[in-house]
This record gives C-alpha cells, structure tokens and sequence, in this order.
C-alpha cells in the first residue's frame, strides 16, 4: 500500500499528512492498571499512527482497530480510530471479513497470549497462513490478567499460579514459532518497555502487505511482574537480546563482541577473538524464502542464549483478499448475465 | 433455457393409460446413482409440465458397505397433473437395486404397487447381507405386489458393449438402463434427459455415450419385451401461469441471497464452514462471483459467523450457513451481533439432533436454540421457510428484516427443504420488495446507539466514513452514546430496547393467514417444511366437511400480531413439528392456550396421512 496507489479526493492527503498524535487519542478514560506495560504500546501506537497514516495515505477513518477479550483487547477503545472490541480469540474472524469486504481498511488486531494463543489459536494460524492483509499484535505478559492471574499458554514450565499452585505441568508454546509455522509473511518480536525498537517494529509491520505478526513481550506489573526482566532490563539487555537486522552479522553485548554461529544445525552463542571473526557470524536474512533460519532464532532457548528481537521474517505473498477480488474480477469479466438470466440458467417451461 | 416439452416417441399411443399421480421410489446402494437417476426422473417430471415434490434420503456415509441396510439410498418422486404439495406417503412405484434396498423400503409401499428389482444382485451374499434368510422373490414376502425381476446388470453390459467402456464401468450405468424402463412406463421423452446426461458426463464422451446407450436399451427393452401390459401417462398440472424451472431448498436460498444483495445494492459476503446439509449453500454460492459474491470457507463456525459480523461491520450483506451443531457453535457470536445491533443472517439448516446425530436426515428440533440458546436475554429474528422455492421468498425477506431493524436474523430451512425439489415460478424482479439501506455520513449530531424512532434500529456508520469513528464490542453500550456502560438501569434498559426492537418487526410482517374458515373446530399450525403435509392433511379433512383450517407461520420471531386472534378462534389447536412440541412450547407457555402436539422425530417429514389421523381423533 502506498500514496500513489489510493485515490484520494483531492485536499486529503494534506490532511492526512498534519495528523496528530491527539486525532488518534479518544475520549474514553484508559483502565489498565497503573503500571501496566499497555499503556507504552498505546502511547506508542498514538504517536506513530500520524506517521503511518501519512505514509501510506491512510485517512483515519479507514483505520480499524480489532480485538478479543482480555486486558490488551480493551485497546481499541483508547484509540480515536474506528473499533470493534469483539468475542475472546475471535478477533482474527471478524478483521479478516471485514478485509475481504473492505479491502481498502487497514486493519490491525490487538490479541493476548490468552485471546491469541489459547482460545484462538485456530484462528490465528489459519489468519497468517491466508496472509490476509492484517497487522496482527500479540501483547504476550505469559499471564492471564483479566481473569486475575491465572497461568497461560506462553508461561514456563512449573509456573506457580492461582490455577496452578504446584506449579504448572504444560510446556508453552512459543508464539513466533506458531506465526512461522503458519507461513506468516512478516514475524516480529518487540518489548513494550524500549518504545523504540517497539516503534521501529511497528512501523515496519504498517507498511508490510499481507500478515504481519508481532509478538510484543508487555510486562504485567500486578500478575506476573519482571517476568522479562532477566533480558529486557535495562542494564542486562545489550548483553542478554540481540536486535535482529536484515543483512547484518547477528551480534550482541554493549561493544558487539558476541554472535551466534552456526555448527551444523545447531547455533552456537560465540565470543569474537580467540580465532572467531564477524565473518563466522550468522547473517540476518529477513527476506530468506526458507522460515527456517527464522524458526531457528525463535526456538533460541531463553536461558543460554540472547533473546532476538527485530523483524524475522518479512517476505512478499499474494494476500488473501486480492486472491479473492480477482477471481470477483474475472467472473464479472467472463459473465455479464442479469440477475432475471440467472434465474433462468436451469430448463425452464411455461405454462399458460 | 427453454424446453421443446412433447413426447418425442412415434408409436402408436393407444395403450397409453392417462393417470393422475404417481409416487416412484428410487432405491439402491449409496454407489448406485439412485440420487441422480431420481434427479433425472424429477426434471424430465418437470419439464413435461408435471406438478412435482421430491425427497431424496441418502445415509451419511459416503460409501456404506455395500450391499449393506445401512447403505441403502433413496429417491421419492411424486408427480401429477395436479398440484401437490409433498413427496407423497407411500410410493406406486419401488425400483430396488438390491435385496437391501428392498428390504429397507418395501414396507412404504402401496398394497399392489410395483417393484422392479435387479434380478443381478438376488445372490446369496447379497441376501446375507440384508438380512434375508430367504429369497424374498420366493418365500412370499412379494406376494400381493406387482414383481418386474430384470437382469439389470447383465442387460446394461451387453447393451453397452459396443462403447468399449470398461465391464465395470458398464455395470455402473445399471440405473440408467432400470430409468429407461421406468420412462417407457411413464410415456417418457427421452431426449431432455439424453441432454442431462451429455452435460453430466461432458468431459468423458464415452461414459456419456454408455449412459445414453444404457436409458434407450431401457426403453426399448420394455417396449418389446412387453414386461409391462400397458403405459401410463401423467398430464400437465394446472399450475399458475408462468415460467417456471425446478429448484431445490439449498439452491433457492442461495439465489435468494443473491437477489437480495442485489436488490439492496450491496456485496454479498458468505462465510461458512462445510456442513451437511447446508454446504450445497456455499457451493451454489461460490459461483456467482460475478454478482460480486464474495465467499470464504473459514477455519470453523465461529471463524464462519465472525467473518460475517466482521462484513457486516464494514457495510456488506454478512450470511453464515450451518446446521444444528455449527449453530451451537456460532451462538457466542450471534451474541456478539446482537449487541453489536449488526444486521447479519444466520442459515441453520437443520437436521437430526442431538450432536452429530443425524446429519443427512431432516428435523425441525432447533427452533428452541435459536431463539434461547445464547447467553444472556439474546433475542433475534427468525424466519422459516415452508417449502423448497419458498427459501427465496424468505431469504430476501431476512435480509429486509435484518437491514431495516439492523438485527441478526436466523432464516431456518431443514434437510427435507434443502434437498427436496418443486416446481419453481420464476419471480419477475419488479414483484420483488425493494431492499433499502441507508449509511448513516453526516457527524453532526451522530452517537452511534443514537435510534430509529420507528424501528429502534440504530445508524449503520460504516468504517471509511470520516468523522464518525466509534468503537463498538460485547460489553454493554451506553443508550445513546454507545460508550460501556455497567449502569444497572443502562443494562435493564438496553434489554428492553433489543427485545422491543424485535417485537416491533412485527409491525411489518404480514398477519398469520388462514386457510379455509377463519374459526372452527380444529386449527392446524405448522412452520417450515411440514407446510405441505399439513394443508393437504387439512384439504383432505375439509373435503370430508369437517370444520378444520391451517395456518402455517414463517415468521416465528415475532410472531404475526394477529397469532393469539386466531389461534383463540378454534376449539383446538394442533401443531405438528419434527420435534418434541417446541412451538408447541411456546404458544402454550406465551398464550396459555391448551394446543397439541403431534411430534414426530424419525428422521423423516410428516406423511399426510399420520396428521390427516391425528386431525380425525381430536375431531
């Protein structure tokens, strides 16, 4: 999607390209709780959408919000754009019949770990398999918060819980390994707490056509609070994430003196010297046919390995819809029968 | 296209006996072909001017052992020179392929009818598997029938030869050669149905061949071997002038739709899930993309049902079709749309329950889970068809309804509509209501729960439109504002209002029309497909000068406002349902008025006679 390929009454753009961050801001008071990693993403989202709007020559109004049920699904209610708060794990459902009856919106899910991974699992990986032009947010605090802490399906193995006080006995799924297992055309993963890789991401996944999917690591400071401190605290992440760029070395530590590497199948976290060069460093490739390389980075293991955050896959597929409105195109070219025709396209008789 | 309807034989007609009516049974294993010989009998019925009523009954597996009771399928025909309104009660006619499909159906026929069997399959195994100690051709069991034993399959072989086909390929066009037989009886032009073959087998020239070879040596071998002493014929029915085709309950629901998006000016967006017997809706459907239907097979029912909402949302004619177990499926999210006040049409196809139950047999035993079986006070609209071509009539009346009061609709048919074929006049579109919708583009002044006075319906503000951005969801809205509200006298008065709301389309639903004398001793009240049993059931009593009457409501939700008038002016009330008395439920538990139930849950429609008997003892 871009400027040139929208019509737009003329004037638009320019109003278009002066939003400001308060257009996207509605009247309703905002009910996290004090605390709660929601509110960075909100504000993030409100002060970009200005950016994306303009960059894509996206009038407000064709902005739709989209959610489930659970904490993060109250999200469209704090966006001056239009909304649909809808049934839990749901949300994947309605924006992709929205998409396909509206394919100019663009429409963006918000979901939890909860609404996404658990209760609509199912939707989730047939949304991204179709790769139905959506951006897909996955506010993942590996809690249930709205229900008042329960463990989900991304919380680790022996996670002591209300539902769960010996400990839970299921192992979690990983949320980017679902999104590339279903084929997603864009994966990514960001935090709610460096809101600048969260705007990075997030402008990357506006732009994307077709699925776009980012797991959102967001802190849930009443249930299960520091649950990524290990990594995402400021003063260990340089040494414990590793941002992802496209075409660059995979590296990390505060002078980039780590890397991971390759042995076999299995990669390897490596220190430079000693014989180890920059050069013996995975490459990102983000646009890599293969999900591959890309599964292999979100199936790094948390304790021995950094965490990557960044885009892992971004690649071009025909999107669902356009796939359908073609077949629409072509039969309105190939027929052009009324609808009195149609009622008469069996054996017909008469009597009198 | 039309037809060139006369008989296309040149022989001496004189034996040619002209007969009102007939009921034929098709019958064989589920591999025999038995829907499409019927099917074929059917239009070849229609197109010769015939009044015509179908029920195919085919068993849910694919292929069900062969030979076996449980893989019997059938085909009933009824045709006439006058009108008739169902499949028939007991065939004339039976045509068995094997010793199972005898022995599944011979029990329905008539005292004296004819059978003709395939003489091929009367070997020891095959009785074994039926359950035969003893040859029925034999023992007696046919004694009192009309016997035709044909060596079908050794007959079509050698008929067939000469294409080349296969010897099993050959065997295969058995039903063809045993639907020549029968279109010899019946004084049949062969050539409408040579053409159905030809379209039919179109891409393999050779099966085509074989068929058409197969149906002609059927006819011609009843014609000289003199099998039969004499042939029938059926005349025109006296229908109502115009043209007409025939159309099945599935396929008139899906043009309905069509036609009402087009009336209404709008994309018509289907999202469904496969399911029996509905998913002929999304086939039917997925071919008219040129009237910009756009259709979408979702992951699951509630993926099917969410899409459509999502439509909705975004200004499109939002349809799911399902039956009974997809609907429980969908039931969160027509709540969804309830709340949401989003005109969205929910088919339910119903069929046999509990649970899977029985998916290719008919049953009306959803009605109370459509209008109860949500969380919370859940009311939506609800319409029901009565007969095959009727689901065109209704589905465009759903849509109306759903628009105008911006309320979810649930448009009820059943596996006997579905399936089942009539006579189809074909509408003039200028008899067709017009479908307005309007969307809501000026912000001045604009709150999204903001109502209709008339209608309560609230504005259809569609994404796109500027100024006007809302956000909408399952919590409890604000009257007005549309804002979440957890105010208790809100709650208490939004319930009201979605209620009101619904009982107000009332207001313009035509009244309950009765047939025959406005009061009298008995009221017969059907919905859905029992329409046809029940008026003829009640002709036939008013023929005998009884004071009966019927009256058939294909609105259930609300009722017509004339429903507790007229049931108050008969002694008594009889309503039959393929359920356990679920209107019956209703109109007792909503007009305290001591009605009856006649209940039937076979599987199966009503015959006329079994409510013609319950009409006689409450007499």
């Amino acid at each position: 999607m871009s400027v040139n390929t929208r019509e737009l009454p003329p004037g638009k753009l320019d109003e278009i390209q002066n939003y400001a961050r308060a257009d996207f801001t509605s009247d309703q008071t905002v009910r996290w709780c004090p605390g709660c990693g929601d509110y960075s993403i909100l504000a993030q989202m409100q002060k970009l959408m200005p950016e994306i709007c303009g960059n894509l020559g996206v009038p407000r109004e064709n902005v739709v919000f989209v959610s489930g049920i659970g904490c993060s699904s109250r999200f469209p209610y704090y966006m001056n754009t239009y909304g649909f708060h809808s049934i839990h794990g749901r949300a994947p459902t309605f924006a992709t019949g929205l998409k396909l009856a509206r394919p100019e919106l663009d429409i963006w899910v918000v979901t939890g770990d909860g609404d996404g991974l658990s209760i609509g699992g199912n939707h989730l990986i047939h949304c991204l398999r179709r790769n139905v032009d959506l951006t897909i947010l996955l506010f993942n605090n590996r809690i249930y918060g709205l229900t008042k802490g329960q463990y989900s399906p991304t919380s680790e193995l022996g996670k002591k819980t209300k539902s769960t006080p010996m400990g839970s006995v299921d192992r979690p799924i990983n949320a980017l390994c679902v999104a590339l297992a279903a084929e997603a055309t864009f994966v990514a993963r960001t935090l709610d707490a460096d809101t600048k890789h969260l705007q990075e991401v997030l402008l990357r996944a506006a732009e994307h056509r077709g699925s776009a999917f980012i797991e959102i690591f967001q802190n849930c400071n009443v249930f299960n609070d520091g649950a990524f401190a290990s990594f995402a605290e400021r003063a260990v992440r340089s040494e414990r994430m590793m941002k992802l760029e496209d075409g660059k070395p995979m590296l990390y530590g505060k002078d980039h003196e780590k890397g991971l590497r390759l042995n076999g199948l299995t990669p390897e976290a490596v220190q430079l010297g000693n014989g180890v060069s920059e050069k013996d460093i995975l490459v990102h490739d983000e646009g890599a046919e293969s999900a591959i390389p890309a599964y292999l980075l979100a199936k790094l293991d948390e304790e021995d390995f950094p965490v990557p955050v960044g885009v892992f896959r971004a690649v071009e597929r025909p999107t669902f819809e356009n796939l359908l409105l073609e077949q629409v195109t072509e039969a309105q070219k190939k027929q052009t029968r009324s609808l009195e025709e149609l009622f008469r396209s069996a054996d017909t008789w008469t009597v009198s | 296209m039309a037809i060139e309807t006369e008989a296309s034989s040149v022989r001496d007609q004189s034996h040619v006996e002209d007969i009102e009516n007939v009921i034929i049974r098709f019958a064989g294993d589920s591999g025999d072909g038995m829907q499409l010989t019927g099917s074929m009998f059917a239009h070849n019925s229609a197109l010769v001017g015939n009044d015509i009523s179908t029920l195919p009954d085919f068993p849910a597996e694919i292929r069900a052992p062969a030979g076996t009771l449980p893989g019997v399928s059938g085909f009933q025909l009824n045709f006439s020179s006058y009108e008739i309104m169902t499949p028939g009660d007991a065939p004339d006619v039976l045509v068995a392929m094997n010793p199972a499909a005898l022995k599944v159906n011979l029990g329905d026929l008539v005292r004296g009818g004819l059978i003709i069997l395939n003489d091929d399959t009367f070997r020891a195994n095959n009785l074994k598997k039926a359950g035969y100690e003893k040859d029925p051709r034999e023992d007696g069991s046919l004694a009192g029938y009309r016997v035709i034993s044909l060596a079908l399959t050794t007959l079509v072989q050698n008929a067939v030869k000469e294409t080349g086909i296969s010897h099993k390929m050959a065997a295969r066009c058995k039903n063809m050669y045993a639907l020549g037989v029968v279109f010899w009886l019946y004084d049949r032009p062969l050539d409408l149905t040579e053409r159905v073959i030809e379209e039919k087998f179109g891409k393999k020239p050779e099966v085509a061949e074989a068929n058409k070879k197969a149906l002609l040596a059927g006819y011609n071998y009843a014609d000289t071997t003199e099998v039969f002493t004499s042939q029938y014929r059926v005349g025109k029915a006296v229908l109502e002038p115009g043209t007409y085709r025939m159309i099945m309950g599935n396929e008139a629901t899906a043009l309905g739709f069509v036609t009402a998006a087009q009336l209404a000016q709008k994309t018509l967006f289907y999202g469904s899930y496969p399911i029996t017997p509905a998913s002929d809706i999304l086939h039917e459907l997925s071919k008219h993309k040129a009237f910009d239907v756009r259709t979408f097979q979702a992951e699951d029912e509630l993926a099917a049902v969410g899409s459509v909402i999502g439509a909705a949302f975004g200004g499109a004619l939002g349809v799911t079709g399902t039956s009974g177990p997809g609907l429980a499926l969908k039931s969160e999210a027509i709540g969804l749309a309830v709340m949401t006040e989003l005109p969205i049409v929910v088919i339910d196809v119903q069929r046999g329950g509990p649970s899977t139950g029985l998916p290719t047999k008919t049953e009306q035993a959803d009605l109370l889970q459509v209008l109860f079986g949500r969380n919370g006070e859940c009311p939506v609209a609800v319409v029901a068809p009565a007969t095959p071509g009727d689901c065109f009539i209704m589905a465009v009346e759903a849509v109306r309804i759903a628009f105008k009061y911006m309320v979810p609709v649930v448009f009820m048919s059943d596996g006997y509509l579905a399936n089942g074929a009539e006579p189809w006049k074909i509408p003039s579109l200028e008899s067709l209501p017009t479908i307005e919708v309007t969307h809501l583009t000026d912000p001045e002044g604009f709150q999204p729960y903001k109502r209709d006075p008339e209608t309560l319906a609230r504005p259809w503000v569609v994404p796109g439109t500027p100024g006007m951005e809302h956000r909408i969801g399952g919590l409890e809205k604000e009257e007005v504002t549309g804002n979440v509200s957890y105010d208790p006298e809100n709650h208490q008065k939004m319930i009201r209002l979605r209620a009101e709301k619904v009982s107000r389309i009332a207001e313009s639903i035509p009244e309950l029309e009765v047939e025959g004398d406005p009061e009298g001793d008995v009221l017969v009240l059907g919905w859905g497909s029992t329409y046809g049993a029940i008026l003829t059931a009640v002709q036939r009593a008013r023929d005998r000068g009884e004071r009966v009457s019927s009256a058939h409501l294909r609105h259930l939700s609300p009722f017509p406002k004339n429903i507790e008038t007229v049931l108050r002016s008969f002694k008594k009330v009889l309503v039959p349902e393929m359920n356990m008395g679920q209107l019956l439920l209703l109109l007792r538990g909503q007009f305290l008025i001591d009605a009856q139930g006649l209940n039937k849950v076979e599987g199966q429609p009503f015959k006329i006679r079994e409510i013609e008997q319950k009409i006689e003892e409450m007499l």
